[in-house]
């Protein structure tokens, strides 16, 4: 703020606040005490009285609270006042307070392997409540998804079940690339493929699709999905041979999938989070599939 | 003196004015020359045509009734939601959008928090990603588009009050929004907000 500005803040706060006082002041002694104003309405009279004083020292108390606030707190131009106080120096201070507190937990937890952190029921619990605060919202409360937001209960994981797989997951995000095929393909090669994709998973489907579809695996789906279908952590892609499909089970969704391709996307946590809580996220997480955890 | 302004209620009126003028005079005035407050922090653009009309529809909706933009520097707001907010980052809002009430969880840096997928699965039945929310259902976004011929006046506007769009994005805003739905714009200004400050603890 200019010093031209800070003086017409600081002139016009005390300003005022002599003005109140001298009114106040001046308004003590009346003319004509015990008297009425004249003012007569409907017969109801009024007293031409001062203030009481306990009511005129109260005034005056607020006055000297009001000086003594803006001695301590920033209220005149750029003055910062005596206790140095600002909104953003207080929320530093309550989070240096934080950081002293919680620090030294977050730090013993760092050095513990996600196993050793599943096995710890206090460590658990700090996870359950960062992922109910951040995760559930897609992954839902039970941690067991919906259409296009993975499960995590299952044995299938995506990009990986290693410990830096789950926190290279939560921290920079993971984007899957699902191309669409139905132009290269075609109506037909598209339904042949999810035969036979299906039939890796194994269901009962046609064998001549599913022959031709095997042909089309091979020549276009093993890059990603690998030569028996079972997926690759590095691409995001799937196992094809279990019941497990995120975007729907019937052939119908199977072959939408084929057809449109997919751009699933998790989002990168590391800038919200911070590695020490995504660390103890991530056991969490590695351990919901595993019976000896409580369900969220 | 007394009796002189009781009884001409004119001298009154103008005299109240004035009294009250003061807190606001002191409290407003030098805000309006503070940099922190008129000038935008490194990196701010102005809203993209879709993202504009995007915003619109948050407008038109009321989303600013159940939420809001607003992250006070406090500890657990920004453990919760990230940043606080700074003026810098708002200084193109017009009008600001900060909302006084939080049915639903602050929006202030929902960018890039969620997928866009998981945006259209939640606008169009929120329940089926978040079971417990009580937010309404929008299906009508999925379905209208948007008028390209209105966008750029809506730019120019803007451009009025001093938000500092070139020719050039006037020229192509309609062509940018055609063919987009609302939920497209919508989903586009959502995924935009907050996301210049990066460090959210």
């Amino acid at each position: 703020m200019s010093t031209g500005m800070s003086l017409f803040v600081t002139a016009g706060t005390l300003l005022s606040l002599l003005f109140f006082f001298l009114l106040l002041h001046f308004n003590r002694k009346v003319e004509n005490p015990g008297e009425t104003t004249g003012h007569d309405y409907d017969g109801i009279m009024e007293y031409d009285n001062p203030l009481p004083s306990w009511w005129y020292w109260g005034f005056v108390l607020t006055i000297v609270f009001g000086l003594g606030y803006l001695a301590y707190y920033p209220g005149l131009g750029n003055f910062e006042g005596l206790g140095q106080w600002s909104q953003v120096s207080q929320f530093e201070g309550d989070r240096q307070r934080a950081e002293e507190k919680y620090g030294p937990l977050f730090s013993q937890y760092r050095a513990m392997t996600l196993d050793e952190l599943g096995a710890t029921p206090a460590a658990v619990k700090m996870g359950r409540r960062l992922f109910i605060n951040n995760c559930s919202v897609c992954h839902g409360a039970t941690a067991t998804g919906s259409f296009g937001f993975p499960n995590l209960t299952d044995e299938e994981w995506l990009w990986g079940r290693e410990d830096e797989d789950i926190v290279a997951t939560i921290s920079a995000g993971r984007t899957g690339a699902m191309i669409a095929w139905g132009d290269i393909l075609g109506s037909e090669g598209v339904v042949d493929v999810a035969d036979y994709v299906q039939h890796l998973a194994g269901r009962e489907v046609p064998e001549a699709s599913a022959a031709r579809g095997e042909t089309t695996f091979i020549t276009y789906c093993t890059a990603c999905h690998g030569a028996d279908g079972k997926g690759q952590k590095v691409f995001g892609a799937p196992d094809l041979t279990n019941e497990i499909w995120l975007y729907g089970n019937s052939a119908g969704r199977i072959q939408h999938v084929i057809r449109n391709g997919r751009a699933g996307q998790m989002p990168a946590f590391a800038g919200k989070l911070g590695e020490d809580k995504i660390h103890i996220l991530a056991a969490y997480i590695k351990h919901l599939g595993s019976s000896s955890l409580p369900v969220p | 003196m007394n009796g002189f302004i009781e009884r001409n209620i004119g001298v009154m009126m103008l005299l109240i004015v004035i009294g009250i003028s003061f807190g606001g005079m002191v409290e407003i005035i030098p805000l309006m020359s503070q940099r922190v407050v008129t000038e935008p922090i490194e990196g701010l653009e102005p809203l993209s045509a879709l993202q504009l009309e995007g915003r619109d529809i948050y407008i038109r909706e009321g989303c600013n009734v159940c939420h809001s933009q607003m992250i006070r520097p406090l500890r657990a707001e920004v453990e919760r939601y990230g940043h606080y907010t700074v003026a810098g980052e708002l200084v193109y809002n017009h009008p600001f959008l900060w909302g006084s009430k939080r049915t639903g969880p602050d929006l202030a840096r929902v960018g890039e928090l969620y997928s866009d997928e998981w945006h259209r699965a939640h606008l169009l039945d929120p329940r089926s990603v978040v079971p417990e929310s009580n937010m309404p259902d929008f299906p009508w976004l999925f379905e209208t588009g948007i008028d390209p011929t209105v966008t750029p006046l809506k730019l120019k506007a803007l451009q009025t009050l001093g938000v500092p769009y070139s020719d050039e994005q006037i020229a192509t805003a309609a062509d940018s929004v055609a063919g987009k739905t609302e939920a497209d714009a919508l989903i586009a200004y959502l995924q935009q907000l907050g996301t210049i400050l990066k460090e959210r603890r």
